[in-house]
């Protein structure tokens, strides 16, 4: 099997570490990981703020780029999900059927295709889980508390079956963070409130890292928490896994 | 006002937003029991979004039928193609009984004919019956909530209203005191109405009946007092049989409000001897809205209010930041449809968390139509700040690895932002709170050709 790794834009320019963190725990799932050159972007900031229609470059770059990789794996639900849903019409073919069908988000992938739902590491901390809404209610890699039926996390259950990990309860497990891309300076204060709110809920839970699996909803929170000095720490779960596995 | 600015306004109260928030999320968390009560929750929602999507398929046989049972039973029927012509017939009606004044229970439907006003101005004496719609009613204020009108006002400013209003006596607050003297004073209202108002939550086309759920009784208590009941449905409201209430009565008041029923769910079928029932028909824009391909399953709407409860915008900026009788979630998918460029923020006062999809009984995509929605306004030509900003630019940079890889180093941050920041015209809407992440040395990209591809 093939797998391209399909690294967004923003986790490119501005979190290369949780790259390299995606990278080294595929590799050390043993799965053969192909990053092709030249990537971009999936198109989401245009295609959120009512510019779908302008994204059909970025989308073709994508299609011709990811069309001979088996299966691609991105660590965004985000990104994955605009993908899956949001590719203009125009490019509706065969190339995008394939992909469309094989991309996936990172832990979906690690354990619908890996089937691995347990791994082999440490992590000594008192971990909240940013359940981020794209993974969660649009791609359903989770139940979400609105949602009658049994509680499942794929992201949680791979952070739980690390040793000494202590997965802190929330108020509200599931609420937005509060990004939401745009949305984060269009709609500033309330986004702003949100994100306030959503590190209160942490903290008020004695959680030391906020786990998530968008950078992006984590980058916001970070910005929040560097800015008011508070003890909280954001990390990717590739991060987590990465490291809880040396 | 747009919604961003109005949000920001009622942010600054920050005792006030918290309480807000959690009063509403109070409600969501209710909502949670019950639904955990009923195993076959999810079977429920599919049925209930079914039966509506049938029903509105066939909207104009189910009418037809509606229409000739409801007129067998003795009922009045009325059509109103609009607003106008909902506000004249009402006030036709009273005007042919010689009656001055209308006892109402609680109807979004006439808020969005903005009948109050009209009926006030031809000098009809309008009571709201319903606690919270009477205390805005007094306030001369609007609905901030579609289920809980009163929902943005604490108990201290609503004894301050009734002391000023109903003479109550000074500084007591305890609401079952307050509510006490809202009921001795609707009861006179109750005792000499003779037109009674109300709205319709189900109407039935197999039997031509209707159906109103309320928890104060207050829509009983003017109607069987009055000689006239007047009901105002939107035609949207239609089901097509008896049964079908078996589906929305479970699942509305649960949605709601968290209760397993609302206290009051009355049946109307036909008048009682010597007494006259209307109803009336509206559209509205309904038709026209069940037209559009991508919008059209909005209109299966049973007003719950649970998409307000658990949307975490609404809960933080307040009803009234939507500047529509119908906030929230659902209010943003239905307004862009009555004027797209007057609401043309409303699709954007969202994160597009999903979460008023999960939560809606009869599972409309909101948060998938709010998105829909974004693209007509781009596509019309209502976002006013896409002139200004390199947003298509963008668009062309990403499209090609040459240009992303000159600007990225320098542009990394803004590459993503600067949109946002040129909308502002300055440079710090994202850093106003946050702080900007520390730039790596290197991208990913960079680090790889170094790392893994040397070639
Ligand atoms: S859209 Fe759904 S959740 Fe919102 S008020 Fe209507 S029925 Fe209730």
């Amino acid at each position: 099997m093939k797998v391209g790794l399909f690294i967004p834009c923003y986790i490119d320019q501005l979190y290369p570490c949780v790259g390299i963190s995606t990278l080294q725990l595929l590799e050390k799932l043993g799965v053969d990981v192909e990053v092709p050159q030249n990537q971009t972007c999936c198109g989401q900031p245009l295609a959120n703020s009512g510019l779908q229609k302008e994204t059909i470059g970025i989308s073709r770059h994508f299609i011709n780029l990811f069309s001979n990789c088996d299966t691609i794996v991105s660590p965004s639900g985000s990104c994955v999900l605009q993908i899956k849903e949001h590719v203009p019409k125009e490019l509706h073919d065969e190339k995008y059927s394939h992909i469309k069908n094989n991309i996936y988000e990172l832990t979906e992938f690690i354990t619908d295709i890996l089937k691995i739902d347990e791994l082999d590491g440490q992590f000594p901390y008192r971990v909240g889980l940013l359940q981020s809404c794209h993974s969660l209610r649009g791609l359903r890699n989770g139940k979400s508390s609105e949602l009658a039926g049994k509680r499942f996390s794929k992201s949680g259950q791979l952070l739980s079956s690390l040793k000494d990990i202590k997965l802190v309860d929330l108020d509200r497990p599931d609420e937005c963070c509060g990004f939401g891309g745009t949305f984060s300076v269009f709609e500033e204060a309330v986004s702003v409130q949100m994100g306030v709110d959503k590190i209160k809920d942490h903290l008020s839970h004695d959680a030391e890292i906020i786990a998530g699996t968008d950078m992006s909803c984590l980058m916001h929170l970070e910005g929040l928490i560097n800015r008011n000095r508070q003890l909280l720490k954001v990390m990717h779960i590739a991060e987590i896994l990465n490291t809880a596995m040396t | 006002m747009k919604h961003s600015q109005a949000a920001k306004v009622f942010l600054k109260n920050a005792p006030r937003t918290q309480w807000h928030d959690k009063a509403l999320w109070f409600a969501r968390e209710k909502r949670d029991i019950q639904k955990n009560q009923v195993t076959e929750w999810e079977t429920l929602r599919d049925h209930a979004s079914q039966i509506k999507e049938h029903a509105l398929s066939n909207l104009d046989d189910y009418l037809m039928e509606f229409e000739q049972n409801a007129i067998g039973n003795g009922i009045v029927v009325h059509w109103a193609s609009d607003a106008e012509e909902h506000n004249r017939i009402v006030f036709n009606i009273l005007q042919k009984a010689g009656v001055r004044k209308l006892v109402k229970s609680k109807s979004m439907l006439t808020e969005e004919c903005r009948m109050n006003p009209y009926l006030e101005n031809k000098g009809i004496e309008v009571i709201e019956s319903d606690l919270g719609e009477r205390i805005i009613q007094l306030d001369k204020q609007e609905p901030s909530h579609i289920v809980m009108p009163a929902i943005h006002m604490k108990k201290e400013e609503i004894g301050k209203l009734f002391e000023k209003e109903l003479h109550t006596e000074t500084g007591n607050n305890d609401p079952q005191y307050l509510t006490a003297a809202a009921r001795s004073h609707l009861r006179k209202h109750f005792l000499s109405a003779e037109v009674a108002l109300t709205g319709v939550n189900f109407a039935i086309a197999e039997t031509g009946g209707f159906v109103v759920c309320t928890n104060e009784g207050n829509a009983d208590m003017g109607v069987h007092h009055a000689r006239i009941h007047i009901a105002s449905m939107g035609i949207e409201k239609l089901i097509p049989k008896k049964e079908h209430l078996a589906v929305f009565i479970r699942l509305l008041a649960r949605s709601a409000t968290g209760q397993p029923i609302t206290n009051y769910t009355s049946h109307f079928q036909k008048p009682e001897k010597g007494k006259e029932i209307h109803i009336i028909l509206v559209d509205n824009g309904r038709s026209e809205h069940l037209g559009e391909e991508k919008f059209w399953r909005a209109l299966k709407c049973i007003r719950c209010g649970a998409c307000m409860n658990t949307c975490p915008v609404y809960r933080r900026s307040g009803g009234h930041s939507y500047g529509y009788t119908i906030p929230g979630p659902i209010g943003s998918i239905l307004t862009p449809k009555i004027d797209l460029k007057q609401f043309a923020d409303l699709p954007f006062a969202s994160s597009l968390c999903g979460s008023c999809s999960d939560v809606c009984p009869v599972k409309i995509d909101i948060h998938e139509q709010l998105y829909q929605w974004r693209q007509e306004v781009y596509e019309h030509g209502h976002l006013s700040w896409i002139k200004k900003t390199g947003f298509r630019v963008v668009g062309k940079i990403l499209a090609s690895p040459r240009l992303y890889g000159l600007t990225g180093t320098i542009a990394r941050f803004f590459l993503i932002y600067a949109p946002g920041f040129l909308v502002y015209n300055r440079m710090n809407t994202w850093g106003k709170s946050r702080d900007i992440p520390t730039l790596p040395r290197q991208s990913f990209q960079e680090w790889y050709k170094e790392n893994r591809n040397k070639s």
